[in-house]
């Protein structure tokens, strides 16, 4: 038996030793936001943040999260009626394509913000680079990381980011 | 977005609720109420697009395309209520369901006529044959870029139109008051003199039992309200809320995960499996030989993963065990030469007299060029769930054929199609390869097996190895050119011949053409790549007609526009791409420019690259200007969307991309030995589109072949190094390097 604690929700689950988060999170707590790519790190799409640190979740076995808290996309927003700003953003720059890599590029864009609310391009760059997008948004996921930094800077009476 | 049962839309003239459904009229066996008047009088044709308007006054459109991330279901909708006048904020969609009647002709009827117009007394003959050839090819395919070539402009808009004017036709019938008078804004029709008004729900009970007009006046572009604006689209706000479902994301109760191990070389068969299931294995179900490949069931997909990394797999060896890339490209050459030394090439296009011309030529330019195959790598690795039960099956994938998916199960199963149910899911990805249905046979081939349903994962590597492939091949190009550099002769050999057939034509004025084909045999799976015969054809074509204007020393780009006087639409993307890219502006040392241009799925783009390359021999592609004249772009942020996407695809391609056979399997695994581009590589891109007034063209393939010859265009111009073989990663360009002082 494992415990997470997942989006501020407590779950118990049944898992064999060793297995990645990612499954823990997509099959035992039908969390399905967040995605499998690749299975070894190099995609990007299973990102969620561990204690507010972003992780692949491929490859975190889900015994050593346990007693952290672990935020998937589904877990951002501020409330059911809110989007979190980066997500606001991402719609208002019409980012998403096929859509499939987006809940990994949030988590990596949200925990970049979070550490550096106002990033240049090429700190932009180098931390997202380890997302990859098949439909090639990378323009628009910029311009929507950009837009969510100015809102950020414009009102200091938002809500903290996660 | 609601699914449709089968049950709620067959025979549903107006609906209980007093909804007013277009299009629906259709029962089985009964032909001519399917037809509803709205195309031909009687007889074959089927409209396939639909729309509802509910009691609230909510329009509901009906899509038959699949959502990949093209934003079709916002584009076709906004036809469909733009020609309506619809209140915008009041529409809403859903897909249709895979059946029959839903076969995507339209479509069908584009790819094989073009936009051709057929003389009125034929028509009524040549939509039958498309019907037929539709409905046995089981057609609902997104892909061709057609949606809205064809459903938008043949489908939507009629459908919307039809609706309108009966829309109008009930509330002259109710006010007694003329047509012509009447004003229809925004889900209401209005009557100013008699200051009557009502909204389309009150009046669609009446509209129903309007005869559906043969011809609805469509609008014209100075009428649009919609088409031409970007609203937001509809699929986005799911997808940064992590609550859009793919196929991947699909849970069925009861149901178990499964995953697969092919044959590592295709075709070969499964010689040993111990399919006993160790005593510590945790979760597993069962172990299963398909005799091509080994699956496992267990309760969720690591554990079945887990199993199967286990496993000792025995395979049988094959013809085609010892296979290595170089041994295939050796046999392309080989077909090559013998098809030339016997003359036995299939003829692609003639003109005039293409041997003499060279020989007469006062400069020949001659090159082989070759191209790797490519995988799809999309980003939601393949997936199916399939549940078999009671002589029925059902399907959860995202597909962009799920007509093809349902032949495909009823098949295999051999039940009926009426047993087959396929849930079609958002696509993570589809560039083709999410046409096919091997993944989904695999599924059924593994639920059957057992009673509950089971969800098929393929591992990144499974989905890197079993794809069916863009082809790899090999192309000879020579042209002659007269004393002023103009080219008076083509010729071109290549290999394989898919589609779309226009594919390796010239666009450029040159009088004497001859191109050819040959066919060799490949044991290598090919599939439909993102835009197709264009991505190979796209370099081929435009590689070379550099080489020419080199040879030629002309600018590159005036070079395409003396050869394209008779292409006005040629003619305006090239001036204006001269201006957007400031083409005739210096750039600094190791830096270069390239253009490339080419039509395909009626749109023309041409884009210009700017290149770096370091001292290092590394490409950087700093930018990307775009220009493309799709005809009219519906939803030009859509548009824009997709020439960004299929330029970055494309970029990956022309940059890493290659799927090498090594021992007669696929030698790369995963996103680190098959690299796509990242953020930090990605060029920025503009995009400038031009609304020339031809019909709708592609919006989802047209960037990508062009990408990769305006890049070693740019390098050559960089550093005089003409790259003929993809990916740009195997040439060496450090010695090209300029010194710079
Ligand atoms: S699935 Fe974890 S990085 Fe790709
Ligand atoms: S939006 Fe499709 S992979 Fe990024």
């Amino acid at each position: 038996m494992i415990n997470l604690t997942i989006n501020g929700k407590e779950y118990s689950v049944e898992a064999p030793a060793g297995m990645p988060l990612l499954w823990v999170i997509r099959e035992q707590c039908e969390l399905t936001g967040t995605k499998f790519g690749c299975g070894i790190a190099q995609c990007g799409a299973c990102t969620v943040h561990v204690d507010g640190k972003p992780i692949r979740s491929c490859i975190t076995p889900a015994t050593s999260v346990e007693g952290k808290k672990i935020t998937t996309i589904e877990g951002i927003a501020p409330d059911e009626n809110t989007l979190h700003i980066v997500q606001q953003a991402w719609i208002e720059e019409q980012t998403p394509q096929c859509g499939y890599c987006q809940s990994g590029q949030i988590m990596s864009a949200v925990a970049l913000l979070n550490e550096n609310p106002a990033p240049s391009d090429e700190e932009i760059e180098q931390a997202m680079s380890g997302n990859i997008c098949r439909c090639g948004m990378y323009g628009r996921i910029k311009s929507a990381i950009k837009r969510a930094s100015a809102a950020l800077q414009a009102s200091t009476s938002n809500p903290q980011l996660r | 977005m609601k699914k449709w049962t089968r049950r709620a839309f067959i025979g549903t003239g107006i609906l209980a609720s007093g909804a007013l459904v277009i299009g629906v009229a259709i029962r089985p066996g009964n032909r001519s109420s399917k037809v509803a008047g709205l195309i031909a009088e009687e007889g074959e044709t089927v409209m396939n697009i639909w729309l509802k308007i509910s009691p609230d006054n909510t329009v509901t459109v009906i899509i038959p395309h699949a959502e990949m991330g093209q934003g079709v279901h916002t584009t076709l909708a906004m036809m469909l209520a733009d020609e309506l006048d619809a209140d915008w904020s009041k529409v809403k969609f859903m897909e249709a369901p895979a059946d029959k009647e839903y076969a995507n002709y339209v479509v069908a009827k584009g790819f094989i006529a073009g936009n051709k117009t057929f003389p009125k007394f034929l028509e009524e003959t040549i939509d039958g044959v498309f019907l037929t050839a539709v409905k046995t090819m089981n057609f609902q395919i997104t892909g061709g870029s057609a949606s809205v070539r064809f459903t938008g402009q043949q489908g939507m808009r009629i459908a919307g139109a039809a609706a309108k004017a009966m829309l109008l036709q009930a509330a002259a019938d109710t006010w007694k008051v003329p047509i012509e008078e009447l004003k229809a804004k925004k889900s209401t029709i209005s009557h100013p003199a008699s200051n009557q008004t009502a909204t389309y729900a009150e009046l669609a009970p009446a509209a129903a039992k309007v005869k559906a007009p043969k011809q609805p006046k469509l609008k014209t572009r100075d009428e649009f309200t919609l088409m031409g604006t970007s609203p937001a689209r509809l699929d986005i706000p799911a997808k940064v809320s992590g609550q859009a479902k793919f196929g991947m994301d699909m849970i069925v109760p009861n149901m178990k995960y499964a995953t697969i191990k092919a044959a590592p070389v295709f075709g070969a068969k499964v010689k040993s499996v111990d399919t006993s299931i160790p005593s510590d294995s945790e979760g597993v179900l069962k172990v299963l030989n398909l005799e091509n490949a080994v699956a496992v069931i267990a309760q969720g997909y690591w554990q079945a993963k887990s199993m199967l990394d286990r496993l000792a797999i025995k395979f049988e060896s094959t013809e085609n065990d010892g296979k290595s890339q170089e041994d295939i490209f050796n046999g392309y050459r080989l077909a090559m030469d013998k098809a030339l030394e016997e003359a036995s090439l299939s003829e692609h296009y003639q003109s005039g007299d293409a041997h003499s011309a060279l020989s007469g030529a006062e400069t020949v330019v001659e090159a082989e060029y070759q191209l790797p195959f490519l995988a799809h790598a999309t980003m939601e690795p393949m997936n199916c769930t399939a549940w078999v039960h009671d002589g029925k099956c059902e399907i959860w994938c995202g597909s962009q054929n799920p007509l093809g998916v349902m032949a495909a199960v009823a098949e295999l199963l051999d039940i009926s199609l009426d047993q087959v149910t396929v849930h079609n899911q958002l696509l993570g990805g589809g560039f083709g390869r999410r046409s096919e249905t091997d993944v989904i046979r695999q599924a059924v081939a593994i639920a059957k097996e057992v009673d509950f349903p089971v969800k098929l994962i393929w591992s990144r590597e499974e989905d890197t190895q079993h794809d069916l492939y863009r082809e790899a091949t090999i192309s000879r190009m020579k042209a002659g050119l007269d004393q002023s550099g103009n080219p008076v002769a083509y010729s071109h050999q290549f290999l394989f011949k898919h589609h779309p057939p226009e594919a390796a034509d010239l666009p450029y004025a040159v009088p004497n053409q001859l191109i050819q084909f040959t066919s060799p045999s490949s044991f290598v799976p090919w599939g439909n790549w993102r835009s197709v015969d264009h991505s190979v054809h796209g370099f081929l074509t435009e590689s070379f007609i550099d080489e020419l204007a080199f040879a030629a020393k002309k600018d590159p780009l005036a070079f395409r526009k003396s050869l394209t006087q008779d292409k006005p639409r040629f003619q305006k993307v090239l001036d204006l791409i001269q201006e957007k890219s400031d083409w005739d502006s210096p750039l600094p040392a190791n830096w270069g420019r390239g253009i490339a241009i080419a039509q395909s799925f009626g749109s023309i783009v041409a884009e210009v690259a700017e290149v770096e390359v370091n001292v290092e021999g590394k490409v950087k592609v700093h930018r990307v200007v775009c220009v493309a004249d799709p005809g009219f772009a519906i939803h030009p942020d859509g548009f824009t969307a997709q020439m960004e996407s299929g330029i970055i695809y494309g970029l990956a391609a022309a940059m890493t991309g290659e799927i090498t056979i090594e021992n007669g399997a696929v030698a790369q695994s995963n996103f680190h030995d098959y690299q796509v581009t990242r953020m930090n590589e990605a060029p920025k891109i503009e995009t400038h589109i031009i609304n020339s007034g031809n019909p709708p063209g592609g919006a989802g393939e047209p960037s990508t072949p062009v990408i990769a010859p305006a890049v070693t265009n740019a390098i050559f111009n960089a550093t005089g190094v003409r790259i003929r073989r993809l990916p740009i990663s195997k040439t060496d360009l450090r010695v090209s390097i300029r010194q710079t002082t």
